[in-house]
């Protein structure tokens, strides 16, 4: 990907991106905004599971402790922008727990604890449903901007920034040596690589990205809401959108969640089945393509150089 | 009294606990597969059984049959499309097969519960009680429904035992779990191994959904949940120790029968996390884990 071609294509989507605010209607902007959000999420869990080989079923544990912990700063009278940093800063503290067990844990047991987090996480906000508005959402006094120009701005900015951040941080040795710790943690170890802190950065990394960009949408949207940043299934979205795109490519998560989010407004005459056919599609892209769109691509272009 | 209640609703829930939860170790065990879809193959037996004796007038003990059968049916569904196709895949490393496993188990528990919604809509259904009436145990007034489930689950675990322990085929299935490539040198097809498992596991999966349709009922909405505890039951016991899952499907049910009771029923699935949280820090391979 760290070619001429790979450049010019980012370079493509970029200007794409620019541009759509001047050609695309308000409706389909607003989607847009909220697919470049779930792109953050995408990329940040494709950082846990591609590199660091950690399967996280809780992303909506670090994406929900930064949105509800903003909102809950916003309601006390602070600003969008300390309420950001208080919502990144809450998620890491989520990272940070969440890596202890990981340090201790293999697959599928590590599994489970992200899980049940999301689980405790759920119930806590319904039982303190009195300061976090329980299942039906928090309303938070503050939003970014009325306009859905204005915020798709904001939402293309941080998606570009975060996906070149997290892009070159996974091509650089930190990427390379979490790799290794997570195909062969003693091997790695022998290498003299302390795997302890190497995993608690790519916790903390994650963390950070999922949380800002909770507390984005939280501010986008004006409420943090269980349904569309805790729940299990959003959680199981953002797992849909890296396996499509191709995971270990961070990239791909972007395009998994266009695909994902766009993919469900086309079908949104459906109805229900609309979920079942996105996970149809995603089961056999899985089975045919286990390397997802992205490194599908990338396979056949290194077959022929 | 409020004791002895919950003594005897503890132990018929916490029975069908432990059989919903021990098809699911015997494949870890076996197979080294993790079916996050095992909610979803609960429900579609406790759904079709339900459909078949209220729609099609099969009675409680036919739509019981047809429920099970259904659990079977979407067991090799289970296998045949999701998994065995991800184990033979070239494209995917031998490390990585679990995590797509569980993944491609995942997506397809979504595409039952979503399904199944679509077809039965998600308000629950409870299946008429296979007998009715009450009895009495030391002075609590009982469904006799909660003392057959409690009696057939245990009949099952029973079979089970025999089959693992007392029968050729049952020797086969020990042996691909403690070493499948040896069992492969001894001339014996791992895959007609595997299909046994499945086919031991459909059954009883699909008699857990139908004996949870006569108790609490069913929804497509449970499926999730009922894998989370399914997956709760097995990790507490240890992965594929087929006792400690036992062990674990009763602390689970009393546990939550005991908040149920005592505290609030709205916060039953609370203990059950903080246990396996706790249990996870403290003995991470569970109470009779292996590794």
């Amino acid at each position: 990907m760290r070619t001429p071609t790979g450049y010019a294509l980012a370079l493509v989507a970029v200007a794409i991106g620019l541009s759509a605010p001047f050609w695309l209607g308000n409706y389909w902007l607003g989607i847009l905004t909220v697919a470049f959000y779930f792109s953050v999420f995408a990329m940040s869990w494709d950082l846990l599971f591609g590199f660091a080989g950690e399967v996280n079923f809780g992303p909506t544990f670090l994406i929900g402790l930064g949105a509800y912990s903003a909102g809950l700063m916003n309601n006390a009278g602070l600003g969008i922008p300390l309420c950001l940093v208080g919502g990144a800063l809450t998620a890491i503290v989520g990272g940070v727990l969440l890596a202890l067990p990981a340090l201790r844990l293999r697959g599928p047991y590590f599994g489970l604890v992200t899980l049940v987090a999301v689980l405790l996480l759920l119930d806590a906000i319904v039982i303190f449903a009195g300061i976090t508005g329980g299942e039906i959402g928090m309303m938070v006094p503050s939003v970014l901007s009325v306009s859905a120009v204005t915020n798709y701005w904001y939402a293309l900015g941080f998606l570009v920034i975060s996906a070149i951040i997290l892009f070159f941080l996974s091509r650089s040795s930190l990427g390379l040596i979490l790799q290794a710790t997570g195909q062969d943690r003693i091997e790695a170890a022998a290498l003299g690589f302390n795997v302890t802190k190497f995993k608690l950065a790519a916790f903390c990394i994650s963390a950070l990205f999922s949380g800002l960009a909770g507390a984005m949408v939280t501010f986008y949207q004006g409420t943090a809401s269980v349904d569309q940043m805790v729940d299990l299934s959003i959680a199981v979205q953002i797992i849909i959108a890296v396996v499509f795109g191709g995971r270990r490519t961070i990239l791909g998560g972007i395009l998994g969640a266009l695909f994902l989010i766009l993919f469900q407004q086309l079908l949104l005459p459906l109805g229900q089945l609309n979920t079942f056919i996105v996970s149809g599609i995603a089961l056999l892209v899985i089975i045919l393509f286990p390397d997802g769109v992205l490194g599908y691509a990338l396979r056949l272009m290194e077959r022929r150089t | 009294m409020i004791g002895l209640q919950i003594l005897i609703d503890g132990f018929a829930i916490s029975s069908l606990y432990g059989v919903a939860a021990v098809g699911f170790t015997l494949m870890f065990g076996v197979c080294g597969v993790l079916n996050l879809a095992h909610g979803g193959i609960m429900v579609i037996a406790g759904l079709i059984g339900w459909w078949a004796a209220v729609n099609h007038s099969a009675g409680p003990y036919g739509g019981a049959v047809i429920g099970i059968l259904a659990g079977l049916i979407a067991s090799y569904v289970t296998y045949f499309a999701v998994v065995r196709p991800l184990q033979k895949s070239r494209a995917i490393p031998p490390e990585e097969q679990e995590i797509f496993i569980l993944t491609g188990t995942l997506l397809w528990g979504i595409m039952i519960q979503v399904g199944l919604d679509y077809l039965f809509t998600n308000n629950p259904v409870t299946m008429q009680a296979l007998i009715p009436g009450v009895m009495h145990i030391f002075g609590v007034r009982t469904p006799r429904n909660e003392g057959l489930i409690a009696v057939v689950c245990w009949a099952a675990i029973g079979a089970l035992y025999l089959l693992v322990n007392k029968t050729p085929v049952g020797k086969q299935l020990l042996a691909a779990s403690i070493n499948p490539r040896g069992l492969t040198l001894l001339g014996f097809e791992l895959s007609h191994i595997y299909l046994i498992v499945w086919t031991v596991y459909g059954l009883l999966a699909g008699l857990a959904g139908v004996l949870l349709a006569t108790f609490f009922g069913v929804s497509s909405a449970n499926a999730g949940s009922l894998t989370a505890s399914a997956f709760t039951i097995v990790i507490l016991g240890g992965l594929g120790s087929v006792p400690g899952s036992l062990i674990a499907a009763y602390v689970v049910g009393y546990a939550e029968t005991i908040t149920a009771y005592l505290i609030a029923p709205t916060l039953r699935p609370i203990p059950a996390l903080l246990i396996l949280v706790i249990a996870l820090y403290i003995r991470p391979q569970g109470i009779l884990g292996r590794r």
